[in-house]
C-alpha cells in the first residue's frame, strides 16, 4: 500500500493551510515582562508599590492579607505593620474605602478590581502599559498600550513625565517614540525593574497557586511516568500469548 | 483471620451464588467482560472511547465539589469561583480538572468519532452505535455551553447572548424561545440558575442514559476493527471468534495503560498549562460578566468555532444558523451516506484518503478561522471549507457504492 506521496501532498496542503495566520496583531507591540512568579524578593517589593499606588484606587477583593503572608513567607505581624492601612484584620481580602459611585464621578470609570488582572490582559500588556504612560500637549496624561486611559500615571514621581514623538506612517499620525521630557526618582532601568516587580506580584495575584500546582505537577508527571511503565509492562506481560 | 483461606473462598462462593439468585450478576460479568470475544487488533483509535468515559467520570467527580463551593447567582458566580481557585483546599485543582477535563473530553471525542470516518465503525449493524454516540455528542454540547456560562464572565456572558440569540433567527417563534430560554428579558440572573440546574442535574442524567444506551448497542453486536470485517463470521468449534480475545483482561488492562498515558498528558496541561493559550480558558472570561461593556471580540471556546465558522460564512442570519444545524445534523446520517461495499479505509482506495484528508484540514481550519476576527479574506476562506466540509459527504454518498475497492482479508490483520 503506496499512500507516501498521498501522505505528502496532505500533509503540504494541512502545512499551508494552517500556516497562514488567523490572528491580527491588535494593539501594537508588547515589550515583553519577563516575570519570574518564584521570585519571592520581587512579589514582596511588588506588594509594597501594589499597596501605595494601587490600592487606594483598585481593590484586589479576592485576595486576603493572610493569603500573601503566608506565601511570601512574611511574619503575619510585619504584613500588618506595613501592608496593611485599611482599619481591617489579616484575614479579610483587600478592599477599598473608595465607594464604585465616587470612583465613576471622579474617573468617569470604576477602577477594575485587580485580582485577576494579569489573567485577563497577560504581564507583557501591563508591563508594556505600565512604561508608556505619556503626557500629551493639553498637558493630560495618556497612554499607548491603552489610548485614552482614564487612570492617571500614577508613579510619575519614579517614572518621570514622557513626551511623545509622532511620525506620519501611511498618512495617519502616530506616536513614534516617548522620550522623558522630566526626570523622575528612578532611571529608566529602575523603573522598569520596578515596574517588573509589580507586574510579577500582578502574576502572583491573578492565581496565587501557581508556584505550588507547578511543584506538585512535578511530582505527578513523576508518578504517571512510573505508572505507565508498571501499567505497560503488565500490559506487554497479558498479551504475550495474543498473536 | 482464623478462619482458613478455604473456607473464606467457600463463603465467597456461597455469597456470590445467593446475589445471583437473586441479581443476575456474575451471568451480566461474564457476557460485557470475560464472555465478550473482541477483535485482536485494536489499535490507538480503540483506546479513545474507554477514555471518554473515563473523563466523564473526572467531571462528574470533580463537578460535585465544584458545586459544593460554587453560587449559582449574578452577584456572586464570578468571585465564588475565585473563591474556589484561592480559599477552598485544593480548589484550584478540583477547578483544573473541570476546566482541563472539559476541553480533553471534546479531543477525545473528536478523536472516537474519526475513528469512524477511518473503519467505518458506524457502518451496519452499528447504525445505532453511531446515532447514540451523535446524541452523546449533541447533549454534551449543551451541557458544555452552559457550564461555560456558570463562571459568569464576560465570555461566558456573550457568548451566550451569541448562541441563545441564534434561536431568534426562527422565523416567527424565534424572538419568544429566545425569551422563554433565557426566562427574562436578557441573560440575566434567572438565565444562569436555570443553565445551572441544567448543567448540574438534566443533561448529565441524559448523557449517563445515552452512553449506557450506546454501550448496550455496542455489545450486542461487538466491537468493530481497523480491518472493518466481522470476526463473528469466523467462529472455532467453541463458538468462539477465532481472532476474538476476552475483552478482560486483555483489553481492561491495555485501557489501563491507555489511561496512564492520557494522564501524563492531562496532567501536563492541568499542572504547567491550565489555559491552554487561552483555549481552555479564554483570557476575556477572567473579566467579570458586564452587560453594559460589549467585548471587542466575541467567540465561543475552541469546541464549538468549526460550526461557528460555518454560521459566519453565511451572510444571512438564518440561513446561517440553518447551515450550522445541518452540519452538525448531517453527521446523523454518516452510516446511510457510506455506501461502499468495505468499511475500511484500508480497502477503500485513494479517493476516500483524499476526501477524509481534506475534510480533516476543512474541519480543523474551520475550526481556527472560527475563533478570528473575520477579515473579508477570511470570510471566503470559511466559504470554501465550509464548501469542502459539506462536499464530502455528498460525494461520499454518489462516489462510494461505485468505486474500486481492495479485496477483504480472510482474517484480521495487524
Amino acid at each position: 500500500m503506496n499512500t507516501k506521496p498521498f501522505t505528502a501532498i496532505l500533509g503540504l496542503v494541512a502545512l499551508l493551510a494552517f500556516a497562514a495566520p488567523v490572528f491580527a496583531a491588535g494593539g501594537g507591540d508588547l515589550q515583553h515582562a519577563n516575570v519570574n512568579i518564584r521570585d519571592t524578593a520581587a512579589i514582596q517589593r511588588g506588594s509594597r508599590l501594589f499597596v501605595n499606588y494601587c490600592l487606594s484606587c483598585h481593590s484586589a477583593s479576592y485576595m486576603r492579607y493572610s493569603r500573601l503572608a503566608d506565601d511570601l513567607g512574611i511574619d503575619r505581624d510585619v504584613v500588618m505593620e506595613n501592608l496593611v492601612f485599611a482599619d481591617v484584620k489579616i484575614g479579610e481580602t483587600m478592599e477599598i474605602a473608595m465607594q464604585p459611585e465616587d470612583a465613576e464621578a471622579w474617573f468617569g470609570k470604576v477602577p477594575p478590581d485587580l485580582s485577576v488582572i494579569s489573567r485577563s490582559r497577560g504581564a507583557d500588556w501591563l508591563y508594556t502599559y505600565l512604561l508608556t504612560f505619556y503626557q500629551d500637549e493639553t498637558g493630560s496624561w495618556n497612554n499607548q498600550a491603552l489610548p485614552n486611559a482614564s487612570m492617571p500615571h500614577v508613579m510619575w514621581t519614579l517614572q518621570g513625565i514622557q513626551k511623545p514623538f509622532y511620525a506620519t506612517h501611511d498618512g495617519v499620525e502616530v506616536i513614534d517614540r516617548l522620550t522623558i521630557a522630566k526626570p523622575g526618582l528612578l532611571s529608566q532601568e529602575e523603573y522598569e525593574d520596578t515596574v517588573r516587580d509589580l507586574v510579577t506580584f500582578l502574576e502572583y495575584l491573578g492565581e496565587p497557586a501557581e508556584v505550588k500546582r507547578k511543584n506538585v505537577g512535578v511530582w505527578v508527571l513523576l508518578f504517571l511516568a512510573f505508572f505507565a511503565l508498571i501499567t505497560y509492562a503488565l500490559k506487554a506481560e497479558y498479551w504475550r500469548d495474543v498473536h | 483471620m482464623a478462619k482458613p483461606a478455604s473456607t473464606l473462598a467457600k463463603s465467597a462462593t456461597a455469597t456470590m451464588a445467593w446475589i445471583d439468585k437473586r441479581l443476575p450478576v456474575t451471568p451480566f460479568y461474564n457476557a460485557v467482560m470475560t464472555g465478550y470475544s473482541a477483535p485482536k487488533n485494536f489499535n490507538f483509535w480503540y483506546y479513545l472511547g474507554s477514555l471518554a468515559l473515563f473523563v466523564l467520570v473526572i467531571q462528574i467527580l470533580s463537578g460535585i465539589f465544584l458545586t459544593m463551593h460554587y453560587k449559582p447567582s449574578a452577584e456572586l458566580a464570578f468571585a465564588s469561583v475565585e473563591y474556589i481557585m484561592r480559599d477552598v483546599e485544593w480548589g484550584w485543582f478540583i477547578r483544573y480538572l473541570h476546566s482541563t477535563g472539559a476541553s480533553f473530553f471534546f479531543v477525545l471525542i473528536y478523536l472516537h468519532m474519526f475513528r469512524s470516518f477511518l473503519y467505518g465503525s458506524h457502518r451496519a449493524p452499528r447504525e445505532l452505535v453511531w446515532v447514540f454516540g451523535m446524541l452523546i455528542y449533541l447533549t454534551l454540547m449543551a451541557e458544555a455551553f452552559m457550564g461555560y456560562v456558570l463562571p459568569w464572565g464576560q465570555m461566558s456572558y456573550w457568548g451566550a447572548q451569541v448562541i441563545i440569540n441564534l434561536f431568534g433567527a426562527i422565523p416567527s417563534i424565534g424572538e419568544p424561545l429566545t425569551e422563554w430560554i433565557r426566562g427574562d428579558y436578557f441573560i440575566s440572573d434567572a438565565t444562569l440558575n436555570r443553565f445551572f440546574a441544567l448543567h448540574v442535574i438534566a443533561l448529565p442524567l441524559a448523557i449517563f442514559g445515552l452512553v449506557l444506551m450506546h454501550l448496550v448497542a455496542l455489545r450486542e453486536n461487538g466491537s468493530n476493527n481497523p480491518d472493518g470485517i466481522e470476526i463473528k463470521e469466523n467462529k472455532d468449534e467453541n463458538g468462539v471468534p477465532v481472532d476474538g480475545i476476552p475483552f478482560h483482561p486483555y483489553y481492561t488492562i491495555k485501557d489501563i495503560f491507555g489511561v496512564a498515558m492520557f494522564l501524563l498528558l492531562f496532567a501536563f496541561v492541568l499542572f504547567f498549562w491550565p489555559e491552554a493559550g487561552g483555549l481552555f480558558l479564554e483570557h476575556d472570561n477572567f473579566v467579570p460578566a458586564n452587560p453594559m461593556v460589549t467585548p471587542e471580540h466575541i467567540k465561543p471556546v475552541w469546541y464549538f468555532t468549526p460550526y461557528y465558522a460555518i454560521l459566519k460564512a453565511v451572510p444571512d442570519k438564518l440561513m446561517g444558523v440553518i447551515l450550522m444545524g445541518l452540519s452538525v445534523v448531517i453527521l446523523f446520517f454518516l452510516p446511510w451516506l457510506d455506501r461502499s461495499p468495505v468499511k475500511s479505509i484500508r480497502y477503500k482506495g485513494l479517493w476516500y484518503k483524499v476526501m477524509l484528508g481534506l475534510f480533516v484540514v476543512a474541519f480543523i481550519r474551520l475550526g481556527m478561522l472560527g475563533m478570528a476576527e473575520g477579515t473579508p479574506a477570511q470570510t471566503i476562506e470559511m466559504r470554501v471549507w465550509t464548501f469542502v466540509y459539506f462536499a464530502f459527504f455528498i460525494l461520499l454518498y454518489f462516489i462510494s457504492p461505485g468505486a474500486k475497492t481492495k479485496p477483504l482479508p480472510e482474517r484480521l490483520t495487524h
